[in-house]
C-alpha cells in the first residue's frame, strides 16, 4: 500500500506537477461558468422569440405588417441556430471556433468559454422554451387583462414562473456543462482532463493521473447535485 | 343604477376559430351602471362573446366601442383601455409567485404610477371591505377557492376599472364558497358597478341583473329584465334552457 502512496506521490506531485491540475481545474470552472452564463443569456433570448412568434403567429399574419416579418426572420434564426448548433459534435464546433473563425486569438480558454457558451445556449433555450410553455395560459391572460403589455407579463409574471418550473433542467444542464469542457484540450486549453493527460505523457503512468481526474469530476458533480437536490427541496417547500 | 350613457357599444361583433364560427353577429350596448347578466347553453358562445371584450378573443369581425372608442381598430392601445376592463377568470389567476398584496399592488404600481405606499394603502382598504385584511401576506395557494376568488375581483378593483367582467367566477369553486363570491359581486353591482357577468347561477343573475341576455347559436336569441327573461322566456330555445337549468 505504501508503495502505491510513494508512486502516487511521484507522479502526481514532483516537479510541481500538481500544479497542471490546479490550473486546469480553474480552467474547467472558469469555461464552464463563464458558458453557463453566456448559455443563459442567449437561451433567455432565443427562447422568448420562439415562443413569442409560436404563440402570435396568427395574430401577426394576420395584421400583416413589417413585425411579422422582423419575427419570422428572427424566428428563422433562431431555428436554424438551433438545429446547427445541436446537429453537430461539439468537439467540431469547439475547433472551428478556435482554428477558424477566432484563429487570430490564441486565447484559448475565452474561445472555449465562447464556443461552449454559444453551444449551451440551444439547449438552455429548449429547456426555458419548454419552461414557458408549462406556465399556464391562465397567467398570461391575467396579466394581460390587467392591461400590462406582452413584455411586461413575460418579465413580471411568466418568466420568474418559468425559472422556478427549470431551475433543476437548468442545474443538471451546468452538470453536464461541466463534464463536456473535458474536450478544451483538443484546442490546446489546459483544462482538467488535459492536466491529467499531460501528467500522464510526462511520466508514462496512465493510471493515476487519469483515475485521479476522474475522481476530482466525480467529486465535483457529487457535490454539485447534491446541491441540486436541496435546490429541488426548497423550491418545493416554497410551493406550500 | 343603470344610466343612459352607453359604456360598451357591441356591433355586428363576429368570432370564427378557424371554420368554426362561435360568434355570428352580436349587437349590443351596455350602459354605465348596468348589470347584464350573460346565460345559455354550453359552448354557445357566452364565454368566447365576454372575452372578445377585453380583446382577450381577437374578433374576426365587427366593432366594438369601449367609452367611445373603436378597441377592435388597428390604431387603438388595447393596453390602455383594458386597465379600465377589469376581468375575473373562472380559475382565478391569481400570480402564485407572489403575495396576496403583491399580486394586487403589480399593476398599479407598473401602469398608474402609483407609488407602493398608495397602492398598498388601497389594497388593504379593499382587502377589508372583502374581509381578507389579514391574508395580505399569504400565498394564494394558501388561501381556499373562494378566498382567492375575492382576492381575483379585489385585483382587478385595484386598477379603477370602469367595467368588470365576470367569466364565471363561481364554476371552479366548492358549493359552500360560491355564497361569499357572490356576495362580494353583489355589494359590487349595488355600489353601480358596471358589470358583465358569465355565470350558471340564475337565482343570482335574477336578483342582482339589470338584464339579462340569453345567448344560444352564436346569437342573442333572447334578452329582458330578468322578470321577462325567468317569468315569460318567448323562445323555445330559452324555454328548453331554463327547463333544464332551473
Amino acid at each position: 500500500m505504501s508503495e502505491f502512496f510513494q508512486e502516487f506521490k511521484r507522479v502526481m506531485f514532483e516537479n510541481n506537477r500538481f500544479d497542471f491540475i490546479l490550473d486546469g481545474l480553474k480552467n474547467t470552472f472558469l469555461i464552464t461558468l463563464g458558458s453557463l452564463i453566456l448559455g443563459i443569456a442567449l437561451g433567455v433570448i432565443v427562447a422568448i422569440i420562439r415562443s413569442t412568434y409560436d404563440k402570435n403567429k396568427l395574430h401577426l399574419q394576420k395584421n400583416g405588417g413589417i413585425s411579422y416579418y422582423l419575427f419570422s426572420f428572427f424566428n428563422a434564426i433562431c431555428q436554424l441556430y438551433l438545429t446547427v448548433i445541436r446537429g453537430t459534435p461539439v468537439v467540431v464546433q469547439l475547433m472551428i471556433f478556435y482554428f477558424i473563425i477566432f484563429a487570430s486569438t490564441d486565447n484559448g480558454v475565452l474561445v472555449a468559454t465562447f464556443a461552449f457558451g454559444i453551444n449551451s445556449g440551444a439547449y438552455v433555450a429548449e429547456i426555458f422554451r419548454s419552461g414557458i410553455m408549462a406556465v399556464d395560459n391562465g397567467q398570461f391572460e391575467a396579466g394581460r387583462s390587467l392591461g400590462l403589455n406582452y413584455i411586461q407579463t413575460m418579465i413580471y409574471i411568466v418568466v420568474p414562473q418559468m425559472f422556478k418550473v427549470v431551475l433543476p433542467t437548468l442545474c443538471n444542464e451546468f452538470i453536464v456543462l461541466l463534464k463536456e469542457t473535458s474536450v478544451a484540450g483538443y484546442v490546446g486549453v489546459i483544462d482538467l482532463t488535459k492536466a491529467g493527460n499531460t501528467i500522464a505523457g510526462r511520466t508514462f503512468s496512465y493510471f493515476i493521473p487519469l483515475i485521479s481526474v476522474a475522481v476530482i469530476y466525480l467529486v465535483v458533480v457529487i457535490i454539485l447535485t447534491k446541491l441540486v437536490g436541496m435546490l429541488e427541496r426548497r423550491l418545493r417547500n416554497s410551493d406550500h | 343604477m343603470t344610466t343612459n350613457e352607453t359604456l360598451i357599444k357591441v356591433e355586428g361583433l363576429k368570432k370564427a376559430f378557424g371554420k368554426v364560427e362561435v360568434l355570428k353577429g352580436i349587437n349590443i350596448d351596455i350602459k354605465k351602471g348596468e348589470v347584464v347578466v350573460i346565460i345559455g347553453p354550453s359552448g354557445c358562445g357566452k364565454s368566447t362573446f365576454l372575452r372578445t371584450l377585453n380583446l382577450l378573443e381577437e374578433p374576426t369581425g365587427g366593432h366594438i366601442y369601449f367609452e367611445g372608442t373603436d378597441i377592435t381598430s388597428k390604431s387603438a392601445n388595447i393596453n390602455l383601455h383594458r386597465q379600465k376592463i377589469g376581468m375575473v377568470f373562472q380559475q382565478f389567476n391569481l400570480f402564485p409567485h407572489m403575495t396576496i398584496l403583491k399580486n394586487m399592488t403589480l399593476a398599479p404600481m407598473k401602469l398608474l404610477k402609483v407609488s407602493k405606499e398608495d397602492a398598498e394603502k388601497r389594497a388593504l382598504e379593499l382587502l377589508e371591505r372583502v374581509g381578507l385584511a389579514d391574508r395580505a401576506d399569504s400565498y394564494p395557494a394558501q388561501l381556499s377557492g373562494g378566498q382567492k376568488q375575492r382576492v381575483a375581483i379585489v385585483r382587478a378593483l385595484c386598477m379603477q376599472p370602469d367595467v368588470m367582467l365576470f367569466d364565471e367566477p363561481t364554476s371552479a369553486l366548492d358549493p359552500e364558497m360560491v355564497g361569499e363570491v357572490l356576495e362580494v359581486m353583489k355589494n359590487l353591482a349595488n355600489e353601480g358597478m358596471t358589470m358583465a357577468i358569465v355565470t350558471h347561477e340564475m337565482g343570482f343573475a335574477r336578483e342582482v341583473a339589470d338584464r339579462v341576455i340569453f345567448i344560444d347559436e352564436g346569437v342573442i336569441a333572447e334578452e329582458g329584465t330578468p322578470e321577462e327573461i325567468f317569468k315569460n322566456p318567448k323562445s323555445d330555445r330559452l324555454k328548453d334552457f331554463l327547463g333544464k337549468v332551473l
